[in-house]
């Protein structure tokens, strides 16, 4: 049964179809402009202002960064903190998570007043700073997992995830004599996969994209992760930055050579990408503010 | 206590047990630095220690209140916030309600993939494809206004009248696509039968919008409207940071990077730690108010 569409109708479709096409092109032109760019040779961008499309694609500014001492060096710390951090993140989450999920557990109240306190105010970048570099952290890589070891957006909504799991077949385990903590691993956390998948993407990028923590803690550039030697490789050569010592290995990046980093760091995002896309509806649930 | 609860407390010894970890992580990094907001009434010096550093009462605040400075980078902090507010906020709401009426499901599906990514990609990424797209030195914009338009090259990313166009434009590249997410999320939930039955009343698409989609988000818009208020102190470290140099900086100054350039360049950490103070609690009446706001008129509050 198809109705017939009007004329109104007809132009109202084409409309819609038209902004969101031109909506489209904006988001992925950019993205575009970036991956061909970094194909292109030197002599080609010198030779024509419009390249799109290099007619003659070279990776020879990949094979010089992935020469390079700082650029690979600066990946491979940001994986280690990636992964090392997100399964810190959900170890904490989750222990911290499961014991206040309890309704009847005493001084549970306390300890959520104690969390959404968190939420609406903190100490702030330079408080932050003293307390880490108090502890020893600062210039480790501790400083970049331990002090954000938990979000307390992410640990209210994986508390009322496990509220959600039904109370008899917790009890049925703990009459078999399961431990809490074997509860919890053999029992509560098999029943949340979906949500610890959704938490772990959430967490993972935002170790991937973590930019303010470094610049604060890391002093020493052999450290760095790739975000801020990004900033320095991108931004500082050419706009005139006064701020950190220029890194070695990085003489006169051309634009090429700028767009390659920005896609190289950017390709584990976006390989993931796919595989993150089936928990976006369940993004919304992270994404939704009220726990 | 009484005997009840003690009780209670000895049977869950293993659920605490388990806290403490997490006990530890908020004593230490979320309370621990309120503690150290104390140091913005103290002269602190590193060598005297935290405690052994002298009180100074308010005077960080007085210079602060005092200094020119201030009331310009409050008005930057709220200008590039409002601003954001006020360009970004609808555009994802429009988008939804584009993607609400778009009926070729893999068209839908393409868009909704590809104005999601942008979203995962980092500041310092974002911030530098701008950059080499509107750089002066070979951008592919300013190489169309020389050779098209035969114009001089604009200062995009330089120019103090260029930053805060350009912070919102990246804003609302970055993030209005994933902004729709909750919007659809709100609109999935609304009965297709009523469009049916709309329609066979004669409704037109427009009157259908009016009637059942925009009802339908409207709960949704006002609790995203009020959350955006209650933030409106944070105009985004990341990217005033990257986007900030030498020439615009009488623009691209806020508060955050003000703390951050006093505290940890110039090394005046409890000046800093007083400015982090004033945003926080600004920030803290914002959240609450507009929490109090949000339940009056019937809506869900953000806590």
């Amino acid at each position: 049964m198809k109705a017939k569409k009007t004329s109104g109708e007809k132009i109202f479709e084409t409309a819609v179809y038209i902004i969101l096409g031109i909506m489209l092109i904006l988001v992925l032109f950019p993205l575009m402009y970036v991956v061909a760019g970094s194909l292109t040779s030197a002599k080609e961008l010198a030779a024509n202002r419009f390249v799109i499309f290099p007619k003659e694609p070279t990776l020879d500014v990949y094979k010089y960064i992935l020469k390079t001492k700082t650029f690979p060096r600066s990946m491979f710390i940001s994986v280690c903190i990636t992964v090392a951090g997100t399964f810190v993140n959900l170890v904490m989450t989750c222990l911290t998570a499961y014991p206040l999920s309890k309704r009847n557990l005493p001084g549970r109240s306390f300890f959520m007043l104690g969390v959404t306190i968190t939420l609406v105010f903190s100490g702030g970048m330079i408080p932050t700073y003293l307390v880490v570099n108090g502890i020893g952290l600062v210039d480790t890589y501790g400083a970049l997992i331990i002090p954000v070891a938990i979000n307390s957006f992410n640990l209210i909504l994986v508390k009322n995830f496990f509220q959600e799991i039904p109370e008899s077949l917790i009890e049925a385990a703990k009459i078999d004599g399961s431990s809490e903590i074997n509860t919890l691993a053999k029992i509560v956390l098999p029943l949340s996969k979906p949500a610890l998948a959704t938490f772990t993407m959430f967490y993972a990028v935002t170790h991937w994209n973590r930019f303010l923590e470094p610049l604060l803690y890391l002093n020493d550039s052999k450290k760095w992760t790739v975000q801020v030697l990004l900033r320095q490789i991108v931004m500082l050569s050419s706009s005139g930055g006064d701020d950190e010592a220029s890194m070695p290995g990085f003489v006169l990046p051309v634009l090429s050579l700028k767009l390659a980093v920005v896609v190289v760091s950017s390709l584990p995002l976006i390989a993931a990408y796919p595989f993150m896309q089936k928990y976006f509806d369940k993004g919304v649930m992270a994404g939704s503010v009220k726990g | 206590m009484s005997g009840k609860t003690w009780r209670a407390v000895k049977r869950n010894k293993s659920l605490y047990f388990m806290l403490i970890p997490g006990i530890l992580f908020y004593v230490i990094f979320k309370y621990g630095p309120m503690v150290g907001l104390i140091a913005a009434f103290k002269e602190y010096q590193p060598f005297l220690g935290f405690f052994g550093s002298p009180w100074v009462g308010f005077k960080h605040f007085q210079r602060l209140f005092g200094s020119g400075s201030f009331l310009r980078i409050m008005k930057n902090t709220l200008v590039i916030s409002g601003l954001n507010l006020f360009f970004y906020f609808p555009v994802p709401v429009i988008i939804a309600l584009l993607l609400n009426e778009v009926r070729v499901n893999w068209f839908k599906r393409l868009v909704q993939t590809v104005i999601y990514i942008p979203h995962f990609l980092s500041w310092v990424v974002v911030v530098g494809i701008c950059y080499s797209l509107f750089t002066t030195d070979g951008g592919i914009i300013n190489n169309f206004i020389m050779n098209v338009f035969r114009r001089d090259a604009v200062d995009f990313m330089g120019a103090e009248a260029w930053l805060r166009p350009m912070v919102v434009f990246q804003n609302i590249w970055k993030e209005s696509g994933w902004g729709t997410i909750i919007f659809l999320a709100a609109l999935a939930g609304v009965d297709i039968e009523m469009y049916e039955a709309a329609k066979l009343d004669g409704a037109s698409r427009f009157q259908q919008i009016w009637y059942i989609t925009l009802p339908a988000i409207k709960a949704t818009v006002i609790t995203m409207l009020i959350i955006r208020m209650g933030s409106i102190m944070e105009a985004g470290f990341d990217q005033m940071f990257l986007m900030q140099n030498a020439t615009n900086r009488q623009v691209s100054q806020i508060i955050d990077t003000y703390v951050y350039q006093m505290g940890m360049k110039n090394g005046q950490l409890s000046f800093a730690t007083a400015v982090g103070l004033f945003k926080s609690a600004i920030g803290l009446v914002l959240v609450l108010v507009s929490d109090r706001f949000a339940k009056k008129i019937g809506e869900e509050g953000i806590l």
